[in-house]
């Protein structure tokens, strides 16, 4: 079992024969990843990496029955190519892109909701359920099969934790690279019941990093909700404050953003939290006991 | 980006939104010049420099004769401007703005911001305008009224008349001059891909208008591509040139204090390794994210921009690979210590992505003051053992 995606996950690409799309759809068709297709303007019934190319994504799915979409497009094309696949019955789209609009997002992400299509990113790794599929842009080979859920903000730290907790003897059910963006689409909050009700997920790594109260409200519902072991990290404790975040957007949640904070409302929940990423593994070990 | 109040107040006579008349100089003749031509009687002359709380550090003076402008504009001009909102080191002080004085019967507090919980702009208002805002959400959160404007609509005249009755307003027409600057500033936080505007104080005049006395805006780095128009005030000299100098290289980097220079591929391992190093006991000297393009040439940028921190006694290079090649960061580290004197230790920790070929190289090249890391563990601990010179 595993979370979103597995071995059976009918996938397509949109901006398929442009290098980024290329390169990493033949990672993935080589890791096993059911790529049935992808989607380029004006080189429909084409074919690329031995796949057949489409004009829109209607024509894509309508053909070759995907459900989910990889999206490799420029960042000024982003949010139109979201909104073509929500629009198109995509119930998944994972935004690998980096540098998309927030408006753009904005109302992408409104629109796909509107439309019950899901989304993960922009700006991220991608998800990968482990020796199954793979879609993103993440070296598969770290992740061995297992019975660890992932959740990260951040695209290395997602490599480094799921290593760490492979080196220790586990593996991984599915890691999700969520993306740090102002705005994104799948959080910890969806991420987290998910893993909670898969038998095959026995702990869940958390990572997060300052800004925004996402991580805030992932406490309040483990609390509520979560009864599998959850190890979390928390990026930029020793991060200057007020470099990245504007003076007035840090007034919309109160005091929530800082690191401390995120990591209290986390031991506050039971969470097993992690000072450096370096004891994500030993952390997991403890948690589920030394293999 | 963040742009000069002078440039905020351009955009803003742009979509209509009232601000008084001013003029942008960089010298004392000039100051003059613009005071006789806006023609007074009463003038402000205020420092531009992109940080909030310049009137407290002196460098927003009010002026009654054309001589005190010629006076006061001397003295900001050329001044270091310290606020809560800079440096301890301050800002330098190279334009000035002139403008026209105001008839204020009270002050209150506008901003539009992205709410990340709504995922929708919101606008802020307060009738305690003049203040540091965080210091009145934090005493009294009650004096701030929010209205979130779900873009798909716009900004409707509902949302106008919660803000109106939200400051108090009774009076028709100052219900409706607030309305209308409210539905303007929406327009042009929507246009123009602002990431934010706030404008404290923004003031009621005798007449019952809305006037921005102050403003200041910041962006989406992500969408200046669209507007080349607001790409062009970007004003380097606002910013750290080390900065500016690695983002031209594809690198993100921020000095810090310590004594550690880091190099690591991805913002959240590069905070991630900052971290591990203070809890080891050590301290880092900057944030450098290489990218996920990283190649010798940025590498060796990357080295070249750390070391010009005479603080640095350590040098900690961090990547897991995953688009990013091993063997190519490899590659830079030795074209890095062809280039500059690298005279200080260099760990070394390589994974992921064709990390046993970069390994290879590194061990073939033989450089004296490269120190192997295995682990994030083991590099940060041998980082710091070597900056305390052990």
């Amino acid at each position: 079992m595993s979370i979103l995606v597995n071995k059976d996950t009918k996938v397509i690409v949109q901006g398929f024969t442009g290098k980024e799309g290329t390169f990493h759809a033949e990672q993935c068709l080589a890791y096993g990843t059911k790529i049935v297709g992808g989607v380029t303007p004006n080189k429909g019934g084409t074919e690329h990496l031995g796949k057949p190319v489409f004009n829109t994504v209607r024509d894509a799915v309508k053909t070759t029955g995907a459900t989910v979409s990889m999206i490799f497009v420029p960042p000024a094309f982003v949010g139109d190519a979201v909104m073509e696949a929500a629009e198109a019955g995509i119930t998944l789209a994972v935004i690998i892109t980096e540098g998309a609009p927030v408006k753009d997002m904005q109302a992408a992400k409104a629109y796909a909701t509107k439309h019950g299509m899901m989304t993960i990113g922009p700006n991220c790794p991608g998800i990968i359920t482990a020796e199954e599929c793979k879609i993103g842009i993440m070296p598969g080979s770290i992740f061995k099969k297992g019975n660890v859920g992932l959740i990260s903000k951040s695209g290395t730290l997602t490599y480094e934790g799921a290593n760490q907790v492979c080196k220790e003897g586990f593996g991984i059910t599915t890691a999700v690279g969520i993306g740090g963006d102002p705005i994104i689409g799948l959080s910890y909050k969806q991420l987290l019941p998910m893993f909670e009700a898969d038998p095959d997920t026995h702990a869940i790594v958390m990572i997060g990093e300052i800004g925004g109260d996402l991580e805030i409200q992932a406490a309040k519902l483990i609390k509520e909700q979560i009864t599998k072991p959850v190890v979390a990290f928390i990026a930029g404790q020793t991060a200057p404050k007020g470099k990245t975040m504007g003076h007035a957007g840090a007034i919309v949640s109160g005091s929530a953003g800082t690191a401390k904070e995120k990591m209290d409302a986390l031991r506050d929940a039971g969470v097993r939290v992690v000072v450096s990423p370096a004891e994500i593994g030993k952390a997991i070990a403890e948690v589920l006991g030394k293999k | 980006m963040n742009i000069h109040e002078y440039q905020a107040k351009q955009i803003f006579a742009k979509y209509g939104v009232p601000t008084p008349r001013g003029i942008m100089v960089e010298s004392v003749k000039d100051a003059v010049k613009a005071a006789e031509e806006l023609g007074g009687p009463i003038w402000v002359v205020k420092a531009q420099i992109h940080a909030g709380g310049r009137g407290l550090g002196g460098g927003v003076k009010l002026a009654k004769s054309l001589e005190e402008v010629e006076k006061l504009a001397g003295e900001i001009l050329g001044m270091t401007l310290v606020t809560h909102q800079t440096t301890a080191e301050g800002k330098l002080v190279q334009k000035l703005y002139i403008e026209d004085g105001a008839d204020i019967k009270s002050e209150f507090y506008l901003s539009v911001v992205l709410d990340r919980k709504l995922e929708m702009p919101l606008i802020m208002a307060s009738t305690e305008g003049g203040m540091n805002i965080e210091d009145v959400a934090e005493k009294t959160p009650e004096k701030i009224i929010t209205v979130a404007v779900d873009p798909s609509i716009g900004f409707q005249p509902f949302h106008g008349r919660e803000l109106a009755f939200g400051l108090g307003l009774t009076d028709p027409s100052e219900q409706k001059n607030i309305i209308s600057f409210a539905q303007k500033l929406f327009k042009l936080y929507m246009e123009n891909d602002a990431e934010m505007i706030e404008i404290n104080p923004l003031i009621k005049t005798g007449k019952g208008e809305f006037i921005a006395l102050d403003g200041k805006m910041g962006f989406d780095n992500s969408a200046l591509g669209r507007h080349p128009d607001i790409a062009a005030m970007r004003d380097l000299t606002e910013e750290d040139a080390d900065e500016v100098e690695a983002a031209k290289y594809g690198l993100s980097y921020v000095a810090l204090d310590g004594e550690i220079g880091c190099m690591v591929n991805g913002a959240g391992l590069a905070m991630g390794t900052m971290d591990t190093i203070n809890y080891m006991g050590g301290t880092p000297a900057n944030f450098l994210d290489v990218g996920g393009s990283a190649n010798a040439e940025t590498v060796a940028k990357g080295f070249e921009i750390i070391l010009k921190n005479p603080k640095v006694k350590a040098i900690f290079v961090n990547i897991f690979g995953g688009i990013v090649r091993c063997d190519r960061i490899a590659n830079g580290i030795l074209e890095a210590t062809r280039l500059t004197d690298v005279n200080v230790p260099v760990i070394v920790r390589l994974d992921g992505t064709n990390a046993p070929e970069a390994a290879e190289i590194l061990k073939n090249a033989n450089i004296k003051n490269i120190i192997v890391g295995n682990d994030l563990g083991d590099g940060a601990a041998k980082a710091v053992a070597a900056a305390k010179g052990e």
